[in-house]
C-alpha cells in the first residue's frame, strides 16, 4: 500500500439527490482509510444509461468531458466513482477512445480533446485493492457482530469482465470480504449479479417489482437481515420502492438496504449523520440495534 | 406465433449495417440460447434475445426495429458475458435500438420518453435533475400518478431537490448535444 492515495473523484448525478448517503459515506470512509478524494472540478453527467441507448459517440463525449477534466488534475492516480453505471460509461469511453478514428469523432463534439490516460475504478475496487480488508480490520472501532447480510453487487459492477477487470464476474467477493473484515456475516446469495430492473422504475415499474422482488425474496429466504449494495440504482429500487414491490407481490419485506460504505463507516466509528443512516427508506435501526456489543471496546480504536 | 416469410422480407444491407455499427459478426451465433437463458428480461420481451440474433442473421429488419425487446434490454451484460462465441450481444441490442430510433420507431413509448427526458435534463443543466426529469416525463406521457407515493419518502430526507444542480457552465454540455444534432442526429 502506497503511503499516499490521491484520486480524482466523480460523484455522479445521483450523489446530489437519491443517493446522497452513498456520497457522504464514501467521502467519510475514504478519509478514515487514508484515501484522499479530490472532486473533479465542474464534473458533468456521464450520460448514464440513456446516452448509450441513443448513440455511442454522444455517450463517449459526455463521459469524455469528465475524463478530460480529470486529466488536468495534479497528482491523482485514478478516477474513482461510487456508481457502477458511471463506472461503465467512464470505462467504456476510455476503452473506445483508444481507437484514434473513434476518438477523432468524439473530439469533434468536445471543447477540449480527451486522451483517456487515467485508470478508472469503482470506490469498491479502490477500497478493496488499494487498502484491502486486512488493512481495514485493525481500524475497526465497532464490530458488526451478528449482522447477517445479503451482498448484492448488481449487474454491471463486474461485467463484461474484460472491460471491468475486477473481481469475479459470476461470483464477486470484494464486498463480502470487506464485510467479513468488520465482523458482519454474509449469507449465500446466488443472485449477486442479477439485474434489479435498472432504470425502469419510472417507465415500467412492473419490471422492477418483479426483478427486485426476487432479490428481496431470496435475501430473506437465505436468512439475511439486510442487504448490502454498491449501486445507487440497485439501492433505490430495493429500498425506496420496497413498499411498491411488497404491494405488487403481496410480500411484507422490511429489509434495510445499506450501501457498503455506510456499514464500513459504522464499523470504523463514523457518525450516523455522515453515513446518512436516516436517509434510508426502510429504517435500519431495528437491525442496527441488534448488533451484538461484544468486542466493541478496546479493539483497535479509531486512528 | 408470427409467421415470417423470410425470403420476401430479407434485407442483407441491414445485416451488414448492424455488423458495421456494432463491430460484431452476427453469423457467429449458433443459437445455443445462453443469452436468453440468462436474460432477466425474457419475461417482458416479445422476441427473446437468441431469436433477435436469429432474425438478424435472416435480415428481418422491420420485425426487429419494431419489436419491444430492443427497448427493454437493460444492458445488464449477462448475454455478452456468457456468449460462448464472444459476441457482444448487448452491444448488438444497443445498435438495433439506435437504428430503431433513427427510423422513428418508439415501440416502448414510456422507455423512449424517459430516455428523452433524461437527456433533455442533462442538456439543460449539465447534470441529471431528478425532479425536473420526472415532471418532463409526466408531461410527455400524461402518467400523472407516476411515483407520487415516493414523494413523502424522499422530500423529508432532502433527496428530491426542487432545483437542478447545474454545472458552472451548462453551455459547454449543451454544445456537445448541439454539435451532435448538427451532424444530423435526432
Ligand atoms: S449466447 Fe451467443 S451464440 Fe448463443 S444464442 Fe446467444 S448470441 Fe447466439
Ligand atoms: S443485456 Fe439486454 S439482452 Fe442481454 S441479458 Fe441483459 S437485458 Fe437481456
Amino acid at each position: 500500500m502506497s503511503s499516499r492515495l490521491r484520486y480524482a473523484y466523480y460523484p455522479g448525478c445521483s450523489a446530489l439527490g437519491t443517493s446522497k448517503e452513498y456520497d457522504s459515506s464514501t467521502r467519510a470512509v475514504c478519509e478514515a482509510l487514508g484515501m484522499e478524494l479530490v472532486e473533479i472540478p465542474d464534473w458533468s453527467c456521464c450520460g448514464s444509461s440513456p446516452a448509450h441507448t441513443v448513440d455511442h459517440r454522444l455517450s463517449c463525449a459526455l463521459a469524455g468531458r469528465n475524463l478530460a477534466l480529470a486529466e488536468l488534475m495534479e497528482d491523482v492516480s485514478a478516477i474513482l466513482t461510487p456508481c457502477p453505471s458511471c463506472l461503465t460509461n467512464l470505462k467504456t469511453a476510455s476503452a473506445k477512445l483508444k481507437k484514434p478514428e473513434f476518438a477523432a469523432e468524439v473530439n469533434k463534439l468536445l471543447d477540449r480533446p480527451v486522451r483517456a490516460t487515467l485508470p478508472v475504478k469503482s470506490v469498491l475496487q479502490a477500497i478493496h485493492e488499494d487498502v484491502g480488508p486486512d488493512a481495514v480490520r485493525p481500524k475497526v472501532f465497532k464490530w458488526l457482530t451478528g449482522l447477517k447480510l445479503a451482498p448484492y453487487y448488481g449487474c454491471i459492477m463486474n461485467r463484461p469482465p474484460e472491460l471491468m477487470a475486477f473481481d469475479d464476474h459470476e461470483n464477486p467477493v470484494a464486498m463480502d470480504q470487506l464485510m467479513d473484515a468488520v465482523g458482519a456475516e454474509t449469507v449465500s446469495f446466488p443472485l449477486k449479479v442479477e439485474c434489479c430492473g435498472a432504470s425502469y422504475g419510472v417507465a415500467r415499474r412492473d419490471i422492477v417489482e418483479n426483478l427486485s422482488g426476487k432479490l428481496l425474496d431470496l435475501a430473506a429466504l437465505n436468512g439475511a437481515q439486510a442487504m448490502v449494495t454498491a449501486c445507487p440504482l440497485c439501492q433505490m429500487n430495493l429500498d425506496l420502492r420496497q413498499d411498491q414491490i411488497n404491494a405488487a407481490n403481496r410480500t411484507s419485506h422490511r429489509m434495510p438496504v445499506f450501501y457498503f460504505t455506510q456499514l464500513l463507516g459504522l464499523a470504523l466509528g463514523l457518525g450516523e449523520k455522515e453515513l446518512g443512516m436516516n436517509k434510508l427508506s426502510v429504517s435500519p435501526h431495528p437491525v442496527l440495534a441488534g448488533i451484538e456489543s461484544v468486542g466493541t471496546a478496546g479493539k483497535g480504536a479509531r486512528q | 406465433m408470427n409467421v415470417i416469410s423470410l425470403s420476401s422480407t430479407q434485407d442483407r444491407n441491414f445485416v451488414a449495417q448492424v455488423e458495421k455499427e456494432s463491430g460484431q459478426s452476427v453469423s457467429q451465433c449458433y443459437q445455443c440460447g445462453n443469452c436468453t437463458a440468462g436474460c432477466p428480461y425474457t419475461s417482458v420481451y416479445d422476441i427473446p434475445v437468441h431469436q433477435v440474433m436469429r432474425l438478424l442473421q435472416a435480415g428481418q429488419k422491420q420485425t426487429l426495429l419494431s419489436c419491444r425487446s430492443i427497448w427493454l434490454c437493460a444492458s445488464c451484460q449477462s448475454c455478452t458475458t456468457r456468449c460462448p462465441n464472444n459476441i457482444d450481444v448487448a452491444h448488438v441490442m444497443d445498435v438495433l435500438r439506435h437504428m430503431a430510433r433513427r427510423e422513428g420507431h418508439a415501440t416502448e413509448y414510456g422507455v423512449k420518453s424517459f430516455v428523452d427526458s433524461f437527456l433533455a435534463s442533462v442538456e439543460r443543466n449539465g447534470r441529471a435533475f431528478e425532479m425536473g426529469l420526472l415532471v418532463s416525463y409526466i408531461l410527455k406521457t400524461g402518467k400523472f400518478w407516476t411515483d407520487v407515493d415516493l414523494a413523502p419518502k424522499m422530500l423529508p430526507k432532502n433527496k428530491l431537490s426542487p432545483f437542478p444542480h447545474k454545472v458552472k457552465n451548462p453551455e459547454a454540455i449543451a454544445k456537445i448535444f448541439e454539435r451532435f444534432r448538427q451532424e444530423g442526429h435526432k
